[in-house]
């Protein structure tokens, strides 16, 4: 595997923009990407701010510092925030900056639609944020907004709706570029199966985007004709059926997490053997792996919905189709931790944020088999159970393996190796914190204390205590995450770091064989080598 | 994929800034509508003409772009790829609404009557005297007596004029396809006034429903479905008359060649997409 130098056309490589109107008419990948990562940052601190309000209430039973309502719209936008503005942009980001430069491409294939879909992420988020200073509060119906609870906001409603739309919009916009991109824009000699997992997870994902985006678009434009013009879509008295919400809703629902979790996986399988410095085991098992969980994605939604009375055939066949899901699931857990099985292994911070994130991810899997237990989900439906479950598959997942990306790639960003120490810190109190805050939601749950609710019976007193102390700590531990990407953007360690960064890392990956920082524009000539070390 | 010189990376693109301005500012004109604010709807069409007038400068910049050469075939494909997955999310938000009509005639009025064994029967028991029928305006009568639109009078006829129109589209294909410009510029005529023909006689259709028939939006869950999926549809067909409107002006110009013609494609694409969904409505809506 020789070194690729790639040839740049002179006159062709101009740098970018001079001054702020740069980053509002960018079309360079790079920059969007950068856009994207450094907005979904600021709202992961927006998003967990308000998870920390909602600990501060429930660090005691009874009613500290929020009105219900308000500790409702809390939940609410949380979840809004950090599932569409903080977890999806940052993958958004990663792709744009690491695909073109994974697979030889000179840019995006469509640039300026690039740019759109970032402005109307904004334009999305900025609709969704209004609705906390309307009157009537902003919705408090949990981010499923199931009707006829949802039906009840006030002024918020439409605003809340539009916003969905334009946050499908540009989740659409992106996830067609993505794909044009990745079918498109190859250098000749990368094949789609010498694509690394991460190329590849995300064009599973864009799939599910545009094929699920629509489809919650649809089901929240009924929730609108329902309120606003007459119509009984989800009104028993006139024919409808609020059931018929949760369908569309999880239908969307369901792959919506595989969105989440699938770059994730990509990720994961591009950073664990660098540092194994081994290739990757069973790459194409793992591609296979990754379709068969986005197929498997479309089929199972209604586990979401054991308790609503569905036929007794609906929840046998639900129940089966979603424990089918631990199979290609397990697949990569096993290929994972084969690539580990006697690699020469360091443990640099992206390697610990990757190990952290293979068990406890595989924590928040078991626990998802159990609630696929349709007989035992009628015990855990609707408790802190549930959110023990999706925090584990999230915050120590997809949460994890970003701030792992960050690390990892940020040295290629910005030239600057970021501070290892301190790195080390945040990823101890991380993944100390992060069991503290949710290992007890488990034991709450399980006891019977209900989600989505400011207050609680004292015998659950103890355990949420504890989960609030953990959230603290949590929150606050990613302080020093912003400090790290700051300074290292600023000018790091000092220390100049290679093309290569991670030793032998050009063996696993394109975007090494360019320099550190890479210039603004890359490949605009196609590179001449592929590296094909995961295989 | 041929690559013949660089691939077009456009710098500095201001349009789709300003497309999102103007989206945003017709949403929020729109909700405060909605809210019962009389600025709304002022705010609302303004934002829609920004949208409209910024999305066309867009499309003229891509056209004059296109017509001086700058897209080469790998750039074409892109494009291509992009109308293609669009398309493929258009088909997923009328599957929702398709599939709104299946379960709510399937499963939810006749459980709601009473029909099956299911624990959704349960709501039979909050309306006992329901009996389940298609159609229907639910068990609350929502809406008051309505006559359900037949499907051989308007809705027949639309169907033989989109079928025509695809064919006439086709034919104008084949024509820029040949070079033979009369051939291009009278097909497309013929679609984009079969087009609005259609839209008319939609219109029609629908002042009937609700003046004559007391058929409206509001008639329970037949009301609602039947105008939701025929409203987006009917909408989807004023828009792609535009985009052929618009390609017709083109091939007035002149744009367009055998080889290069993206713009027509994809408005023949998404006119073809139109077309099937119609098919889609005519046996499920109307037929059965
Ligand atoms: C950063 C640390 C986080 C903390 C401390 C935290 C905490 C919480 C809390 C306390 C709730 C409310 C549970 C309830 O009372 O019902 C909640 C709900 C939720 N969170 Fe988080 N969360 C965190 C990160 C995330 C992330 C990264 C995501 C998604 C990407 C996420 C997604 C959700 C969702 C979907 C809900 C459910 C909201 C609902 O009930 O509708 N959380 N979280
Ligand atoms: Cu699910």
């Amino acid at each position: 595997m020789s070194a690729v130098v790639t040839e740049h056309d002179d006159h062709h490589d101009h740098g970018p923009e001079k001054g702020l109107l740069r980053w509002v008419f960018t079309t360079n990948h790079k920059d969007i990407g950068t856009l994207y990562l450094v907005f979904a940052l600021a709202m992961f601190f927006v998003g967990g701010t308000m998870a920390l309000i909602i600990r501060s209430e429930l660090f005691q039973p009874g009613m500290q510092f929020v009105e219900p309502q308000f500790f409702n719209s809390m939940t609410t936008m949380h979840a809004l925030v950090m599932v569409f503005g903080a977890v999806m942009p940052a993958f958004v980001g990663l792709a744009n900056w690491m695909i073109p430069m994974m697979i030889g491409a000179p840019d995006m294939a469509l640039p300026r639609m690039n740019n759109m879909s970032f402005w109307v992420l904004v334009a999305g988020v900025l609709l969704l944020a209004s609705t906390l200073f309307m009157e009537g509060g902003a919705p408090a119906s949990g981010w499923t907004l199931y009707p006829p609870l949802v039906l009840q906001t006030g002024n918020a409603l439409p605003f809340a709706i539009f916003s969905v739309h334009l946050l499908g919009i540009s989740s659409i916009m992106g996830a067609i570029n993505i794909i044009a991109t990745i079918f498109n824009m190859r250098a000749p000699g990368m094949t789609l199966m010498k694509m690394p997992l991460f190329v590849w997870t995300w064009l599973i994902t864009a799939f599910l985007l545009i094929a699920v985006m629509p489809v919650f678009a649809g089901g929240v434009t009924m929730l609108l004709t329902d309120k606003f013009f007459d119509t009984s879509f989800f009104d028993a008295a006139g024919g409808g059926d609020p059931v018929l919400y949760q369908h569309i809703f999880w239908f969307f629902g369901h792959p919506e997490v595989y969105i989440m979790i699938l770059p994730t996986f990509g990720v994961a399988s591009t950073i664990i053997p660098v540092f194994a410095r081994k290739p990757l085991f069973g790459y194409s098992s793992m591609v296979i792996a990754t379709i068969g969980i986005a197929f498997l994605s479309f089929i199972v939604w209604s586990h979401h919905m054991f308790t609503v009375g569905m036929p007794m055939a609906g929840e046998l066949y639900f129940m089966y189709a979603t424990m089918m899901i631990a199979i290609p699931t397990g697949v990569k857990i096993f290929n994972w931790t084969a690539t580990m099985w006697k690699g020469s292994m360091t443990f640099e911070t992206p390697m610990l944020f990757s190990i952290a994130f293979v068990v406890l991810f595989t924590l928040g899997g078991f626990t998802g088999l159990m609630m696929a237990l349709a007989p035992l989900d009628f015990q855990y439906h609707d408790t802190y159970f549930i959110v023990a479950h999706f925090h584990y598959t999230l915050v120590p997942a997809s949460i994890f393996i970003l701030q792992a990306a960050a690390y990892y790639w940020l040295p290629k960003w910005t030239g600057h190796m970021y501070n290892e120490k301190l790195a080390q810190l945040h990823f101890w109190l991380s993944a100390i914190s992060v069991n503290i805050l949710f290992f007890p939601q488990h034991f709450l749950g399980l006891a019977g204390m209900p989600r989505r609710i400011p207050d609680y019976a004292v015998q659950f007193a103890d355990w949420n205590m504890i989960s609030s102390i953990g959230a603290f700590i949590y929150g606050f531990s990613q302080l020093i995450f912003l400090y790290i990407v700051i300074q290292t953007i600023r000018q790091g360690t000092g220390e100049k770091v290679t093309d290569e960064v991670w030793e032998d890392a050009k063996k696993h990956g394109l975007e090494w064989h360019l320099p550190s920082p890479p210039p603004y524009h890359t490949f605009t000539t196609p590179p001449k080598v592929i590296p094909t070390e995961h295989i | 994929m041929s690559t013949s010189g660089n691939y077009y990376i456009p710098h500095k693109a201001t349009w789709p800034v300003m497309v999102t301005i103007g989206l945003l500012l017709m949403l929020v004109g729109f909700a405060n509508h909605l809210n019962g604010s009389t600025i709304g709807s002022t705010l609302m069409v303004l934002g829609l003409m920004v949208f409209l007038l910024m999305l066309a400068g867009w499309f003229t910049l891509q056209a004059i772009e296109s017509e001086s050469g700058m897209y080469n075939t790998q750039v074409g494909v892109s494009y291509r790829m992009g109308m293609m997955w669009f398309i493929f999310s258009e088909i997923m938000f009328f599957a929702v609404f398709f599939g709104t009509l299946w379960y709510t005639r399937n499963l939810v009025v006749p459980w709601l009557g009473g029909i099956g064994d299911g624990p959704g029967r349960s709501s039979h028991e909050l309306w006992q005297s329901f009996e389940a029928m298609w159609p229907t305006n639910g068990p609350g009568e929502v809406g008051g007596d309505f006559e359900p639109m037949g499907a051989w009078g308007i809705p027949f006829f639309n169907t033989l004029i989109l079928l025509t129109s695809g064919i006439t589209c086709t034919w104008a294909h084949h024509g820029l396809l040949a070079k033979n410009r009369d051939q291009l510029l009278k097909g497309l005529m013929a679609t984009v006034g079969l087009g609005f023909l259609f839209v008319s006689l939609q219109a029609f259709e629908y002042y009937e429903a609700y003046h004559d028939m007391g058929l409206t939006l509001g008639s329970g869950i037949y009301g609602s479905t039947f105008f939701m999926l025929t409203g987006f549809h009917g909408f989807h067909v004023c828009v792609g008359a535009i985009i052929l409107s618009v390609v017709l002006f083109r091939s007035w110009k002149g744009h367009f060649t055998p080889e290069n013609h993206f713009a027509f494609e994809a408005a023949a694409w998404y006119w073809h997409f139109v077309d099937v969904v119609w098919l889609g409505l005519f046996v499920f809506v109307y037929m059965l």
